[in-house]
């Protein structure tokens, strides 16, 4: 079967639009209402969703992020009750469904048993930040055989190391919009068309810019210059203000958001 | 090791990819000064007339009287300047630093020993200097944030997850995913991605070089145990360094097993401990089974860190090295027991590597030889010693 991902993005570039990717932490606040707000984001458009692993330790995550991991934490969130999730999802959604998680994440639960159930609930693809292209073989096997996605990130420092990371990453590319950690930006001075350069030609996989973006504007301007873009921190802002009230507004901005893509 | 930057299986690059670049950057850099005859001279300039060095090797006649086994050498770095092994590492780095053309330094401080390091060299050699310190450690060493700003570094306290070491640690990585360019971070142990873990023991590992030397000279002969405190673990393996080939010196590392490794207030790594991939690098860590990283406690404060360097996970792996758990009572009772005996106040983290030693000192004969290396001296842990005996002492 084709990769949920790759089916897609093809998709998407058949009509011509571009790829919306919305994040929120698993358990935050709770795991209902979790199972709630990725339905009701793909309901107002968003392509992907991005299922935030929480852990006690995200040392690429910025404040929200970091608060929502502990408050999921102190639920006592964990990723057998995420696979759960993951998997009565499947009942109400075919779009993709990716783990955004740390290694240790991963490893502690077993890298082999974590792809194979990955393969069962059907997850289409992981990010794992703190794993670069060079500690790549820590899943390769394991993701290659189960099908399921590993996506890399390259960031403004990335340069001459563009290519190689493009390159190893499947489903699509994270593109980390500037320097610094997650969490939303009021600007994002990259020069993206340079960065991106050494992707120009060739046949890789389609990109996708995150990290600060915080609204339909910035989100158009960042999809530009790539395939589409990421949101996190903006979504779990209102998570973080509105709790277990969170499902409609957060869905009202995922409307907001395509709409300023596909205007 | 089995590839560059691994020790076994231990260690490798576990990082965003934003640093990815400052980190080669930093691994070319090393490899290009670490050899150089020029950067070495200057080195040894400044430990020999700014940190005091060689640190002395001393006889502990009444200690080696009073335990009846072998006999007992003290390696005193808590005679460096500022008052611990740490300085050693903050040299080696900040001049690299320098070479690199950095201007601002960062680094992570959990007791304050390293930050006070950092701090003391950042001065010396003109850099600007950020120090990110757990808002619990701030309150509990005040002392040591008050001696940072005394020298010209801004500490910015850290409230995230426990307000500890490794939250400062945390802190750290993040500003260096946004300073990058301008930024070098100075790691006070020999933890966190390759090179550090290495570089880190290459300038500690005089204090091995120096023991053997100064007891070849005393003694005409090898140690038969060194002894060292671990927590990252970077006095230690500075002492263990130049005897791992020497096979017949037993290697010892003392962890803090806080009130008890049988308890949940501990930072025994080695001997509670799992596989993990945390701050850069494969090691053992304290975890729960999903692998979120536990909150750990030692009355010392340098030891209070829930993972252990990656060569020292190594050397546990081929049993090249023993770790012993040391209870806070039993690092005391050897903080009072040395100050008593040999009119030494040792540090907290190094009292454990006296509580060690003497474990093992009084089964030995009397033609043997253990060398403690006293890490740090122990001014900075009175309260809390006090505190701990429930003696109530004016802090003002």
């Amino acid at each position: 079967m084709k990769n949920r991902i790759d089916a897609c993005f093809e998709d998407l570039k058949a009509r011509g639009r571009k790829a919306l990717v919305t994040f929120v932490t698993a358990g935050d606040p709770d795991l209902a209402t979790t199972e709630k707000l990725v339905t009701e984001m793909f309901d107002e458009g968003a392509d992907l969703v991005e299922i935030g692993v929480p852990f006690s330790d995200p040392i690429a995550e910025g404040g929200t992020i970091q608060r929502a991991s502990l408050r999921a934490l102190k639920n006592k969130t964990n990723l057998d009750q995420i696979f759960s999730m993951v998997s009565r999802l499947r009942d109400v959604t075919d779009k993709p469904i990716l783990l955004m998680m740390y290694m240790n994440t991963v490893f502690r639960y077993g890298t082999e048993k974590f792809f194979n159930n990955c393969q069962k609930v059907q997850i289409d693809g992981v990010i794992i930040p703190d794993m670069p292209f060079e500690e790549r073989d820590e899943v390769k096997e394991y993701a290659e055989k189960t099908g399921v996605h590993s996506i890399y990130l390259v960031a403004p420092t990335s340069k001459e190391r563009v290519k190689m990371i493009a390159e190893e990453s499947k489903g699509f590319l994270y593109i980390v919009s500037s320097l610094g950690v997650t969490g939303t930006r009021k600007e994002i001075n990259t020069d993206f068309n340079e960065l991106l350069a050494p992707l120009k030609e060739g046949n890789y996989c389609p990109a996708c810019i995150g990290f600060g973006i915080s609204d339909g504007e910035q989100a158009k301007k960042m999809a530009a210059f790539s395939d589409g873009c990421i949101i996190g921190s903006a979504i779990v802002n209102i998570v973080e203000k509105y709790g277990a009230d969170s499902v409609e507004p957060v869905g009202e901005f995922v409307k907001s958001v395509r709409d300023a893509l596909d205007g | 090791m089995s590839k560059i930057g691994r020790f076994g299986d231990f260690g490798g690059q576990y990082i965003p990819e934003t640093v990815m670049t400052a980190v080669h950057e930093l691994e070319a850099a090393y490899d290009k000064y670490k050899d150089d005859p020029d950067f070495n001279r200057e080195l040894r300039e400044l430990y020999h007339d700014y940190a005091n060095r060689p640190s002395m090797l001393y006889y502990a006649e009444k200690m080696t009287k009073d335990l009846g086994g072998a006999k007992v050498y003290i390696k005193r770095e808590d005679l460096n300047h500022t008052g611990a092994h740490k300085i050693n590492n903050v040299l080696g780095q900040l001049l690299l630093a320098k070479k690199m053309g950095k201007k601002r330094i960062i680094a992570e401080t959990g007791a304050g020993q390293h930050g006070v390091a950092t701090a003391t060299v950042c001065a010396l050699m003109r850099l600007e200097c950020e120090v990110y310190m757990g808002a619990t450690d701030m309150e509990r060493q005040s002392l040591n944030v008050y001696r940072m700003n005394l020298l010209g570094a801004k500490v910015t306290g850290v409230n995230s997850g426990t307000a500890t070491l490794k939250d400062a640690i945390n802190e750290a990585f993040r500003d260096w995913c946004s300073n990058i360019d301008t930024t070098f971070y100075c790691i006070g142990s020999v933890m966190g991605p390759h090179p550090y873990p290495t570089m880190v023991r290459d300038f500690q590992k005089i204090i091995g070089e120096e023991i053997k030397a100064q007891l070849m000279e005393k003694e005409g002969r090898l140690p038969d145990a060194v002894v060292a405190c671990v927590g990252g673990g970077s006095n230690a393996m500075g002492a263990f360094y130049d005897f791992i080939k020497d096979e017949g010196v037993r290697l010892i590392g003392a962890e803090a097993a806080g009130r008890g490794v049988d308890t949940p207030e501990h930072a025994a790594t080695v001997a509670k401990g799992d596989l993990g991939i945390f701050h850069g690098m494969k090691s053992l860590f304290l975890q729960n089974e999903y692998g979120q990283i536990d909150e750990v406690y030692s009355i010392s404060a340098g030891l209070d860190y829930p993972g252990i360097g990656p060569e020292h996970a190594y050397l546990h792996s081929i049993g090249r090295a023993d770790y012993f758990s040391i209870t806070d009572e039993e690092a005391v009772q050897a903080f009072e027991y040395l100050s008593k005996t040999e009119g030494v106040i040792p540090a907290i983290e190094s009292a454990h590597a006296v509580a060690a030693a003497m474990k093992i000192i009084p089964q030995m004969s009397k033609d043997q030889i253990v060398v403690i290396n006293l890490s740090g001296r122990g001014d900075k842990d009175v309260y809390s010693i006090a505190r701990y005996r429930g003696v109530e002492l004016d802090e003002e």
